[in-house]
């Protein structure tokens, strides 16, 4: 019969061997043995009995949908849903080519992440290096707020005042925005270009040549910019449903996430970096550019993926604003046309096709919908994947 | 406890005379339920065209019998028929006739569906107050849905481009325009569509280069509805079949209502002089002139 003592004293009372100090020594009964081993293992058992409910809980969800989107391939076959451009589900005979849904998909999702990436990592930045601690501690919460705005009031933002005011200020806007966005980055351009080509000449003649070189750099920028405007100026949109609509108020929908993620992920690379980097001498551009970015750059990737997955996967403020128009636009990339994205399909066809009335619409459905969950799962692993390996590269 | 044989009658007696009562009390409130007529309770879903006239029937009947609740739902023709298969309704307002599929379902779950035309409808084809165009044929119409003719200046307008507006392939009010204009014709690909008459009123009041079509009771004075083939749209020409795109408006109930029940009271408003002058508030027309 064993006793149950616990030493830590390389003297044991009981008299066991001696090992390094600090050593445990621990005697059970066989009993309590096998009764300890057994609790264990019911512990583990209940933990990743509901770890594996959430694994269980996708899983079902993908078999669900899978096993309701087979019946439409099975008559319907692969090629028409992706490869053809008629989308008529309801017409007699029907047409299924879903190519004009993606289209509307990617161009909604890149218009949205030209918005919410640049000024979502660019807030980021700001909020934690640049912007002075009392001021960050309201504009934090007030970028918060955003992400608490329900999409559909989104929608009816987009569909209410940013349609008609596409439509009859269209092209003025379009030219405010070159402005906005031009005017920074043309400053910024014309500091860098003007410097650089200020020191290729020799030092006797940079006094003189310096402004000189400055004002035709800023007048050619402004002229450019001028120019870009009034082209803009005269685009007339008949039409303020569209891709470019929608591609705002997603990429506003879209920044709180992006932001907030990657301002985490520069806060977490720590003082240490930076501290480093000034110590070194690097201006702050430098350090932010070279040392800090480069440092939290897995987690601003892992920003990005999240980013571009809630765009893909909003439906009301597409179903909205978009147009609803299954086409794909002229030239691709022309965002002033109405477009028709997966998510809105599911949405607005669930009603009437139906198991009864009729069964290759309901499943063509389901098929869009495993599409959609397909895509979401290869980018989450993607981005696992850009995370891990970011890690064990180290920047 | 020891209970005396005299004890015992009237105890058996007491019992006795409580479960008459009791069955008695429940036939007569069986009774009285029937000659009020079931169910007290009318569920109502369907068309977003036939659901104005729907609640303003129903506000009507549940003042003069508020012993009556009536719910209006307005999910689509299309869920509407649905529910009225599923059982889980007692009328369905369409704004176009069962489909064939639709009544082979209703047949196998045991369900009849009876139709009464409540009103008609005129489509009204609706364009921008600003836009000079005063009418179109119901050709250049079908030409314009389908993308034959893309630029205003065309029909006599300005020189800008169409923006077609469409009904989602929910709606009744899209498969009558499909019926009665495009003939199997395919809409344009580059067509908008929006989810009920109001969006579409909506898009057309805020879009100059905008066309839509929309119930002819939604028709107000932010939008201006077209003449087709040289008919404008109004009660006298909708009701006598002159102006081309109109249709009549179904409610379904499952077999024809027990007479005398509310259902039955209720579904022949439409009948009765208040229903059409409430009809013809709404801006439809009614099936008889009064």
């Amino acid at each position: 019969m064993g006793v149950a003592t616990v030493s830590s004293s390389p003297t044991s009372p009981s008299g066991g061997h001696l090992k390094r100090p600090g050593e445990v020594e621990l005697l059970l009964r066989k009993g309590a043995l096998v009764r300890r081993r057994l609790v264990i293992l019911v512990g583990h058992g209940v933990l990743l009995a509901v770890a594996a409910a959430s694994a269980a809980a996708i899983l079902f969800v993908f078999y669900s949908i899978a096993r309701d989107a087979v019946p439409f391939f099975r008559v319907r076959g692969f090629a028409e849903f992706f490869t053809g451009t008629r989308w008529y589900p309801s017409a007699h005979p029907p047409a299924f080519g879903a190519v004009p849904l993606f289209v509307g998909s990617a161009l909604v999702t890149l218009g949205a992440s030209l918005v919410a990436l640049p000024l979502g990592v660019a807030v980021a930045v700001c909020l934690s290096d640049v912007i002075p601690f009392a001021v960050r501690q309201w504009a934090k919460p007030m970028l918060e707020i955003l992400a608490a705005i329900p999409s559909v009031a989104y929608g009816f933002f987009a569909l209410v005042v940013l349609a008609p005011l596409l439509q009859e200020r269209g092209g003025p806007m379009l030219a405010l925005a070159a402005w906005l966005v031009g005017a920074p980055l043309a400053a910024l351009g014309v500091y860098v270009a003007g410097s650089s080509l200020v020191m290729r000449l020799p030092a006797r003649w940079r006094p003189w040549v310096r402004p000189l070189v400055f004002a035709l750099l800023a007048v050619g920028a402004v002229l450019g910019l001028a120019y870009i405007s009034g082209r803009l100026k005269m685009v007339i949109v008949s039409s303020g449903t569209n891709a470019l609509n929608v591609s705002i108020i997603l990429g506003i929908m879209a920044l709180p996430t992006v932001a907030s993620v990657s301002e985490d992920a520069l806060r977490a690379t720590g003082r240490e970096i930076r501290e480093a980097s000034y110590a070194l001498g690097a201006t702050r551009a430098e350090t932010m550019v070279r040392a800090v970015i480069p440092a939290a750059a897995s987690g601003i990737c892992a920003a990005v993926m999240l980013g571009i997955m809630r765009v893909l996967g909003e439906t009301m403020v597409v179903w909205m604003a978009s147009g609803n128009a299954a086409q794909i636009p002229s030239p691709w990339y022309n965002l002033l046309a109405p477009v028709r994205t997966v998510t809105a399909t599911i949405a607005g066809d669930m009603g009437e096709a139906d198991h009864m009335t009729g069964s290759e619409r309901y499943h063509v459905l389901f098929a869009l919908a495993l599409l959609l969950l397909t895509i979401a799962f290869v980018l989450n692993l993607l981005s696992e994947w850009a995370l891990r390996r970011a890690r064990r590269g180290g920047h | 406890m020891e209970r005396s044989a005299d004890m015992k009658r009237r105890g058996w007696l007491r019992a006795t005379a409580f479960w008459v009562a009791e069955a008695m009390a429940l036939a007569l409130g069986a009774a009285a339920l029937a000659a009020e007529g079931q169910p007290a309770k009318i569920v109502i879903d369907g068309s977003t065209t036939v659901g104005p006239i729907a609640k303003a029937f129903a506000e009507f009947y549940m003042e003069r019998n508020p012993q009556v609740n009536i719910t209006v739902s307005e999910s689509g023709s299309g869920n509407g028929a649905k529910a009225l298969i599923n059982g889980t309704c007692d009328v369905a307002t369409m704004s176009r006739f069962m489909k064939e599929s639709e009544f082979k379902a209703a047949a196998e779950k045991g369900v009849m569906p009876v139709a009464h035309v409540v009103a008609m409808d005129g489509l009204a084809i609706i364009v921008h107050p600003r836009n000079p165009v005063k009418g179109l044929t119901l050709h250049q119409l079908r030409d314009i849905y389908a993308g034959r003719i893309t630029n205003w200046r065309e029909v006599g307008g300005p020189d800008r481009k169409i923006v077609k507006i469409s009904r989602d392939t929910n709606s009744g009010t899209y498969e009558t325009f499909k019926e009665v204009v495009m003939h199997q014709v395919p809409i344009a690909p580059d067509t908008e569509y929006v989810g009920s008459n109001g969006a579409v009123r909506q898009r057309v009041q805020t879009t100059p280069d905008a066309i839509g079509y929309a119930g002819l009771g939604f028709v107000d004075e932010t939008v201006k509805a077209l003449a087709i083939d040289g008919v404008m749209p109004d009660r006298a020409t909708v009701a006598s079949g002159r102006y081309p795109v109109a249709r009549p408006l179904y409610m379904f109930t499952n077999g024809y209502p027990k007479l005398g029940s509310h259902l039955h009271a209720y579904i022949t408003l439409y009948l009765t002089r208040k229903g059409q002058e409430i009809i013809e508030g709404i801006g439809f027309v009614p099936v008889t002139s009064y």
